[in-house]
């Protein structure tokens, strides 16, 4: 053979002899597969995108630091995204594949309470768990075993934003504005529950917007005109809420602006400016307050991974360290048995590494409010926008 | 009342500016733009990238958008429309072409320009109190440009040899083919206004109303209600569609609750097209 074809024969066979030895080395590490299925298209994609952005950035830190470990085992965590369109058939497909297709037994997502809701039957039957963020209370009841909550209802927080605007602020009235979709009507709900407890004057609560509103200044005049104390903003999604502040403020409102879910600082920033200084919402575990060297890693890999940091992603990042957490505490069994997996939940409790003193733990709480623990203790962090920035006003738990 | 009055008459305009692209493309094209609404968001992005990225000044970051739509509209005639009109001469094989371009921009604007909600500064800043009624300035310039817009938009088309070409073409394809119009190369400027005053719209509402990847479909949605109650395919039809939905909006917040004013407009909308299916102005669909 002559020598020219040698040696490009001989660099194939090396190239093929190292690609083998690559296909060994990773048929011999071991995976935990974790699914994210939400919305990633369309106009509430923010929401499903920070999901994904938090745990694949997640995952590259625990895998940068060499694998999650289960029974002195390490794995290699990979992050299976589907996109559900917000809609509940699409997110049945979704959650089919990724348990049937994929093998997944452990879920991040849905985002909204109708596609969760779509997706229990799927659940059951493929012996799969979620970590979803709709928040209707029956999705976590027994017997809806397979699903946990990962962050603050707006029930939940509600209640605490409202008794410290009334504590610290001397609010008396307040008005609604809500998205007309479940998440909205029903935060809405639970939001004039909460005033009625604290005997506030609801002065309007039939304000609703349809998804894909961009003018809110029709909707908001009659709101403004009767002048309240607060004005909330129930289920308001990300892409909303720095209109809804400009067109209040613009329209001559100069009262408190609330709301129960969490916003990003830079979009609020560009589209409401200075209107939105005082704007009232919650938070995670990102404000520099709060925050532990930990969350600064995930906010840099966060960076890397979708260009730039989103302050929701701080209450996203919890779903990911708190499945790994209970696998861990279940043992080998829990990476393909969700039922070792759920037997371990009220056990589990660990220091909180998101926040500065590690309170409150990391464990699954919620026990009051669904039966059973099926919540991720997301620490319940009250915000409030000022000159660009967020800054914490109250560190809780739900419990 | 007043409040209403004002947030209907700048709705309508904003709304205009939007129907109009929409309008003239079917018009000249029986293609219904589905990506319409995609074009305006586009429009809206250039506009940011321009002011932050570019550093230029607003008018040229307003010129580059509708100059990029233009662009836009032209490469989706030419690669995409034409053949497909010349092998094909089922409306339906236009109408999914139409749809699978609304959902390439979508995933593109995602993929390019992330998942926030971008908004740019408003070009003008305060607010006017007028009888009772609260204006930003923002939207009092807004109004204007979009009104100079829309009859400069109307004069080129009545006055210049082009719009009359174009406003033949609409009319008749054939009988202007046989007087000699270039067709082919009028559709693709009709294309390319269509597709540059999406583009304009977006350069100018996103200082007050801002953008994100996702919110195509629903502008497309609310300019198709207006190009119907309009007239499809006639331009002061777009018009009075706009200002129909503008008022129908601002009236119906004001005065019902709000959850029932999409509800409202649409069985409205439904009602309308059963007396007078071609629309307030319209020649019959089809």
């Amino acid at each position: 053979m002559p020598k020219k074809n040698t040696v490009p024969l001989a660099m194939a066979l090396a190239a093929m002899a190292s690609l083998v030895a690559m296909g060994t080395v990773n048929a011999q590490e071991k995976v935990i597969k974790i699914g994210q299925l939400g919305v990633m298209s369309g106009p509430a994609a923010s929401w499903g995108l920070v999901n994904r952005y938090s745990a694949e950035a997640h995952a590259a830190m625990i895998n940068e630091a060499g694998g999650w470990e289960v029974d002195g085992e390490k794995y290699r965590i990979e992050i299976v995204s589907v996109d559900d369109r917000n809609d509940p058939r699409t997110a049945i497909a979704g959650a089919e594949r990724l348990i049937y297709q994929e093998g997944i037994k452990y879920i991040i997502g849905t985002n909204v309470d109708d596609t969760t809701q779509a997706i229990l039957p799927t659940l059951a039957a493929g012996g799969a768990f979620a970590v979803s963020y709709g928040h209707t209370r029956s999705l976590f009841e027994t017997p809806n075993d397979n699903t946990g909550l990962g962050n603050i209802a707006g029930y939940q927080m509600s209640p605490i934003i409202y008794k410290f605007l009334v504590e610290d602020r001397g609010i008396t009235s307040v008005s609604f504005i809500a998205r007309n979709d479940l998440n909205g009507l029903g935060n809405r709900d639970a939001g004039v529950e909460a005033a009625k407890a604290l005997d506030l004057e609801i002065l309007s609560s039939d304000a609703t917007y349809e998804t894909g509103t961009t003018d809110f200044f029709p909707v908001l005049s009659p709101l403004v005109r009767a002048n309240p104390d607060m004005l909330v903003l129930s289920g308001v999604a990300p892409s909303d809420a720095g209109l809804l502040i400009r067109a209040a403020r613009e329209l001559g409102y100069t009262g408190i602006i609330s709301t129960e879910t969490a916003h990003d600082a830079a979009v609020l920033r560009e589209i409401a400016g200075e209107a939105a200084n005082g704007f009232i919402s919650q938070g995670g575990a990102s404000t520099p307050e709060i925050r532990t060297p930990y969350v600064e890693e995930f906010m840099e890999n966060y960076e890397s991974v979708a260009g730039e940091w989103n302050d929701e992603a701080g209450t996203k990042i919890y779903a990911l360290e708190m499945i790994l957490q209970t696998i861990s505490a279940a043992g080998t069994a829990a990476i393909t048995d969700v039922e070792a997996f759920k037997a371990v939940i009220p056990d589990v409790s660990l220091e909180n590494p998101f926040v500065i003193g590690g309170e409150p733990r990391l464990r699954w709480v919620g026990a009051d409010w669904f039966g059973h623990p099926r919540q991720v203790s997301v620490p319940v962090v009250v915000n409030e926008f000022q000159d660009g920035a967020f800054k914490t006003l109250v560190v809780t738990s739900v419990e | 009342m007043e409040q209403a009055l004002v947030n209907g008459l700048v709705l309508g305009m904003n709304y205009g500016l939007i129907a109009l692209g929409l309008t003239m493309i079917f018009s000249l094209m029986n293609v219904l733009n589905f990506a319409h609404g995609q074009m305006y968001v586009l429009g809206g992005f250039v506009t940011y990238f321009a002011l932050n990225t570019l550093g230029v000044p607003y008018i040229v970051a307003v010129l580059l958008a509708v100059l990029a739509l233009a662009a836009v509209g032209l490469l989706f005639e030419y690669a995409l429309f034409r053949p497909v009109r010349k092998r094909s001469n089922r409306e339906e094989s236009t109408m999914l072409l139409a749809a699978g371009t609304a959902l390439l921009l979508e995933s593109l604007i995602l993929l390019f320009f992330g998942e926030k909600q971008r908004g740019v500064p408003p070009v003008a800043s305060g607010v006017f109190e007028i009888g009772g009624a609260f204006i930003p300035a923002s939207r009092v310039l807004v109004f204007f440009v979009a009104l100079a817009a829309i009859i400069l938009f109307m004069m080129f088309m009545r006055y210049t040899r082009p719009g009359r070409a174009l406003r033949a073409i609409a009319q008749d394809r054939e009988v202007t083919a046989l007087q000699g119009v270039n067709i082919q190369a009028y559709s693709a400027l009709g294309f390319m206004i269509g597709a540059g005053l999406a583009g304009l719209a977006g350069a100018l509402l996103i200082t007050v109303l801002s953008v994100n990847s996702g919110m195509g479909t629903s502008i497309s949605i609310k300019a198709f209600i207006m190009v119907m109650l309009g007239g499809a395919g006639v331009i002061p039809g777009a018009i009075i569609g706009a200002f129909v939905l503008g008022f129908a909006e601002a009236f119906g917040y004001a005065f019902i609750p709000s959850s029932m004013t999409y509800l409202l407009i649409f069985v409205g909308l439904i009602i309308f097209l059963i007396i007078r299916p071609q629309g307030v102005m319209g020649k019959p669909w089809g």
